[in-house]
């Protein structure tokens, strides 16, 4: 008798422990938002398209593009800024400077990270390590080995970013070099396949290192009709698990909202390309909390 | 009841344990992705302007301004890569610049002659205006960083570029060629610099890297024996022309006939 009321007080003094954390370190104060910004292929366009332009007329520009950024900032400090690659080749601003004003600019919008796309090879190694004391941003790739060139030590596999308590693991894949890239141009730079890389990174990233979301910044391309075989970020998306979000590049793919796509683990995972040349700038928003309740709920996607 | 009483003992340790596993487990505890939204904000003249990023790009500009608006010379008709069923104005001058500019590098370099250029039809990727030709003419026809390559290729791949040229029904850029589509849709008369296709004779052919490479499906440079890169871009060929010229003189020799 008297052992059935001592266990019972002791569950109800555990269940009341464990509500009084709950409310204490659970509580719903504890809620972070991160945003994230991204662009992919500017293709040195650094100038808005004239207005007279058939296609494009008076869209983009990097001077337009920073005040976005910082009227984002503004509104929420708590941002990563990433570029999917391509960041050279497409303007005179490339011939003439090689690439220095871009990096230029993209540090002064403080870019956090880029990965690097198949044009940013056009001046080959040489011409993109000349450029890189220009560049107060990462680069990272996780499947480029440099080791026998010039880039040797100057690209990250992957990169950490601890946004106010939020653990955010990014790496990188690169598309296929041979028949894309000359030879002379990317030299000894061996290109490894995107998807065992993703399974060592994701196994890093996530499980080792425990990060809360973790990015791949991915010049892939979005998909290939004529060529299904071809890895494309909608098939690396279904070919790997514990990625939440691909911002791609390289296809110049215009997409109405971001796809959500189901991964190996039958996770959502996020597919996002803006076009190309700085017309657009791609917000992806993350609300985390640590209310138990919502362990299990999964997450809500707004697209 | 001591029995009870040291079951008690267990029972505090256990909830103590209980205790402790929930804050542990609480600090190990990742966050919860709760929500995520993704849109896509355009960048257009509303988003206002940075003025020290304006002001950091403004010599930049200024100086590719003033050197791609300098006048290299004058063309007195607008040439058009649309007009023109086998050949057209510009790019007949683009692969007889090539060939003839190409041509003192290589043979400087190798003793060698150039024996035609072939170009591709969509690398023409402006049109060439009548009036003032400055370098922003030449970077707006040749935006690529390609390079001039020559390759040897054999007799046999010479009727694979004429075979090419009608399969794929474009204008194609052609020099030191020339040949008549037959009925029958084959190519008959091809003469290389005026003197009939031998088979057996390896040709010295200038390209550009991109098509060297198997770009735009010409496979047959695959075939090629020897490769020479001339380190010569394709838009500086065009602007030492301009440069060299006074006034640019479209080419009007028929290089493809229909039988």
């Amino acid at each position: 008798m008297k052992r059935r009321e001592f266990i019972e007080k002791t569950a109800a003094s555990t269940a009341l422990l464990s509500l009084g954390l709950s409310l204490s370190s659970f509580g719903t104060n504890d809620i972070k938002h991160l945003t994230i910004l991204h662009t992919n292929d500017v293709h040195s366009h650094i100038d808005p398209f004239p207005a007279d332009d058939p296609r494009n007329p008076n869209k983009g520009g990097v001077s337009r593009r920073a005040a976005l950024i910082e009227s984002i900032r503004k509104e929420n400090p708590n941002l990563l800024l990433l570029d999917a690659g391509d960041i050279f080749q497409g303007t005179p601003y490339f011939n003439y400077y090689g690439g220095e004003l871009e990096f230029k600019l993209m540090s002064m919008m403080k870019y956090d990270a880029s990965t690097i796309g198949n044009h940013d090879f056009d001046n080959g190694l040489d011409g993109l390590y000349a450029q890189l004391p220009h560049a107060t941003f990462d680069f990272i790739n996780s499947n480029y080995d440099f080791k026998n060139t010039v880039m040797d030590g100057h690209v990250k596999p992957y990169k950490i970013f601890n946004k106010n308590g939020i653990k955010v693991g990014v790496f990188g894949v690169g598309i296929e070099l041979q028949g894309l890239v000359d030879k002379k141009l990317y030299l000894e730079t061996v290109y490894n396949n995107p998807v065992e890389i993703a399974q060592d990174m994701t196994k890093l990233l996530k499980q080792e290192q425990k990060c809360d979301l973790v990015i791949c910044l991915s010049h892939l391309g979005y998909k290939y009709k004529d060529d299904p075989e071809k890895i494309s970020d909608l098939k690396f998306a279904e070919q790997t698990q514990d990625i939440d979000l691909i911002i791609g590049g390289h296809t110049h793919t215009f997409l109405d909202k971001p796809t959500v796509v189901k991964n190996k683990a039958g996770k959502d995972v996020l597919v996002n390309q803006v076009g190309c040349y700085g017309i657009n700038l791609g917000r992806i928003d993350f609300y985390f909390d640590k209310d138990k309740a919502h362990t299990n709920q999964g997450t809500t996607i707004v697209v | 009841m001591a029995k009870l009483k040291k079951y008690n003992g267990f029972l505090k340790l256990f909830v103590i344990f209980l205790t402790l596993f929930s804050i542990f487990s609480c600090s190990q505890k990742n966050y919860n992705l709760n929500k995520i939204e993704g849109k896509q904000l355009p960048v257009t003249e509303n988003a206002g302007e940075t003025a020290t990023i304006e002001a950091f790009i403004k010599p930049y500009r200024d100086h590719i301004n003033q050197d791609l608006d300098n006048v290299l010379a004058y063309c007195p008709e607008t040439l058009d890569k649309s007009t023109g069923k086998w050949q057209t104005s510009i790019g007949s001058l683009l692969a007889d610049i090539c060939l003839q500019r190409g041509n003192l590098v290589f043979k400087a370099r190798e003793k060698k002659d150039i024996d035609l250029c072939l170009l591709n039809h969509g690398g023409i990727r402006a049109i060439l205006p009548k009036g003032n030709v400055t370098t922003r003419t030449a970077f707006e026809i040749m935006p690529f960083e390609n390079n001039l390559v020559v390759i040897a290729l054999k007799g046999e791949q010479i009727l694979d570029i004429a075979a090419y040229i009608i399969k794929e029904k474009k204008p194609q850029p052609l020099s030191g060629m020339t040949f008549t589509i037959a009925k029958d849709n084959t190519a008959k008369n091809i003469m290389v610099q005026g003197k009939p296709l031998d088979l057996n004779k390896t040709y010295y052919v200038a390209t550009n890297d991109y098509l060297a490479n198997g770009g735009d499906s010409m496979t047959f440079f695959a075939k090629g024996t020897e490769k020479f890169d001339l380190n010569y871009k394709l838009r500086n060929v065009l602007i030492d022309y301009f440069k060299e010229v006074d006034t640019v003189v479209a080419p009007k020799n028929v290089r493809i006939t229909e039988e």
